[in-house]
């Protein structure tokens, strides 16, 4: 079997890379994109952890499940709000979202 | 099958079927009952802050996820009281213009984002608490971005939901790796073997961040004075007072039940956020111009007292911190009601807006400045006695530097409460003014209502022993 740190190596690898991305994307959707690395990082994190450490129970994977349902609920609204972003501004760059800003 | 679970629940069922009437009414309605949307929501609303106020039953459902207590009931009616005030005083904006048609949507997803609160409050396993975060922020977004031809109000919603996802990914990651340390999600479980281990800690301090997020304490406040400004006064005035409030709650529990083993951790932790945040919001705030973005850093350091009271540890800081929110609720509710009025007449959020107040608009005037001087803690207003409560439960833990600097700190504040106050009765408006301002009858009760409750609730004592007696009763340690 594929050692457990493997697993934690790359799950905190996902997590760090999206939160970089959360930062430094400049497309709207990319930064939605990010979020989802960081979901992701999570899911793997919680499977690696029931399943080796805790095989009697499954908690892990159930707190997995309604990660998923919810992270797809969460990008739906999201995107329906970045949408009427382009409605309003013809653009989801970052940069030009900036009315707030001043 | 045994249903006895639910009536525990009784104030989400209550909400669930509020929201749910409220729906099919908005669907199925014919147009002439339309018009009456309003009336049945605020009625909706008072019925469940109604339920809420039965005698409270306690005990645990669905194997503990779920907890109801005294404390919980009243955090719960806290929150919907809340609501109650957003939906008086938005109702009216909700009307105007091509909002009309879509008005049935603000009041049901308002509730479904109530409905995610008490969730989180209720919540005994960290699943639980997660889908109740979780339900309270996705339709929260939905509201920050309900003016939707306006750039600003698309832009708060967007930031928004990126913020709120990254915050509730960043605390998952934390939960995940606490999941590793302890083997468990179920507050009572983890409360019973969790141990200062680095993965335990590593855990602890990305969960504690996360929440944070949702709290906006310093630093992780960044999204609060964009999406403050941006989204509809009255959203503005549900995330300031009832998403903050739950948030807090749950930082309450979580901290006292679940990590009360490794207590010296996050004591320290608080100690710097609590400064930090009391500080720098009260620097920003200084500088503002708008409004809302004042209200915005302003709810900053407010939070950084309520982080003051949640540092006391024990029955009298989780007593002084919960009264110190339903005093910061009505102080923030009737602030946001005079600047919701001044809004629906001039259309301007700038504090310039607010010149000459006392000249055109007397009453609203007086309980702006009422409720400026509750924020701050002039006495004899409820804003007084909560910060008195919060300063002596920190005293009690021997906290007199700390206290110290959150009395220097008042006194900044002091200067820009009363800068508002001073436009409001000294500075002259540019031109003809706002001109008198009709509120409609609902923001009147709304605002008549929060007057009354500034003035009462810090003379009448039995509120204090009231909130005093929960907290005892909730057991500590």
């Amino acid at each position: 079997m594929i050692p457990m740190h493997y697993y934690l190596i790359l799950s905190a690898a996902l997590f760090f890379v999206g939160v970089y991305g959360f930062i430094a994307r400049k497309n709207l959707l990319a930064v939605l994109i990010s979020v989802e690395l960081v979901l992701n990082a999570v899911e793997i994190n919680f499977c690696v952890f029931n399943r080796y450490l805790y095989p009697q129970q499954m908690e892990g994977m159930f707190f997995s499940l309604f990660g998923i349902a919810i992270a797809a609920a969460e990008t739906a609204v999201a995107i329906a709000i970045i949408m009427n972003i382009y409605r309003n501004l013809q653009n989801i760059d970052v940069r030009h979202i900036d009315s707030l800003k001043h | 099958m045994d249903f006895s679970g639910f009536l525990l629940m009784r104030q989400e069922v209550a909400l669930t079927a509020a929201m749910l009437a409220l729906l099919l009414y908005d669907i199925f309605g014919p147009a002439s009952w339309r018009q009456h949307l309003r009336l049945v929501a605020t009625v909706a609303m008072a019925a469940v802050v109604a339920v809420g106020f039965l005698p409270a039953t306690t005990g645990e459902a669905f194997g503990g996820c779920y907890v109801a207590s005294e404390m919980t009931a009243l955090m719960k009616n806290i929150l919907t009281v809340a609501t109650l005030f957003v939906f008086l005083q938005i109702g009216g904006w909700l009307r105007a213009g091509e909002r009309a048609h879509r008005e049935g949507e603000f009041y049901y997803i308002t509730t479904a984002t109530l409905l995610g609160m008490e969730l989180m409050v209720s919540a005994g396993n960290f699943m639980m608490l997660y889908v109740g975060v979780e339900l309270a922020s996705l339709p929260l977004a939905c509201l920050a971005a309900y003016d939707k031809y306006r750039n600003k109000s698309a832009e708060a919603g967007a930031k928004y939901i990126l913020f709120s996802a990254l915050s509730s990914g960043v605390m998952m990651f934390g939960l995940s790796y606490l999941y590793g340390a302890v083997g468990t999600l179920y507050f009572s479980d983890v409360s019973a073997v969790v141990s200062p281990t680095p993965l335990a800690l590593l855990g602890f301090v990305f969960f504690f961040a996360g929440l944070a997020f949702k709290i906006s304490l310093v630093p992780f406040h960044l999204w609060t004075a964009d999406v403050y400004e941006g989204a509809p006064t009255g959203v503005t005035a549900y995330l300031s007072v009832a998403s903050k409030a739950a948030g807090c709650f749950v930082l309450l529990f979580t901290l006292y039940f679940v990590f009360g083993r490794i207590e010296g951790i996050w004591y320290a932790m608080l100690w710097a956020l609590s400064v930090a945040t009391i500080v720098i919001g009260n620097l920003f705030a200084l500088r503002q111009k708008d409004i809302k973005r004042f209200f915005a850093f302003s709810s900053i350091s407010q939070a950084g007292y309520i982080m003051l009271g949640v540092m006391g540890g024990t029955a009298q800081g989780m007593a002084s911190t919960v009264y110190f929110i339903l005093v910061y609720l009505f102080s923030n509710m009737a602030a946001f009601g005079v600047i919701a009025a001044v809004e629906g007449c001039s259309g301007r959020t700038d504090i310039a807006a607010f010149d000459g107040l006392r000249r055109s608009n007397p009453r609203l005037a007086f309980v702006m400045m009422l409720a400026l001087f509750s924020l701050a803690g002039i006495p004899p207003f409820a804003g007084f006695f909560s910060k008195f409560f919060i300063f002596a439960a920190a005293a009690a833990r021997g906290e007199y530097v700390l206290v110290f600097i959150a009395l220097v700190n008042t006194v900044v504040s002091l200067y820009y409460y009363l800068l508002i106050v001073k436009a409001m009765f000294i500075n002259e408006a540019e031109g003809e003014g706002l001109g008198r301002i009709r509120t409609d009858n609902y923001n009147r009760l709304s605002l008549v209502l929060c007057t009354a409750a500034i003035i009462g609730v810090g003379i009448v004592s039995a509120i204090y022993g009231y909130v005093g007696d929960m907290s005892a009763g909730v057991a500590l340690k």
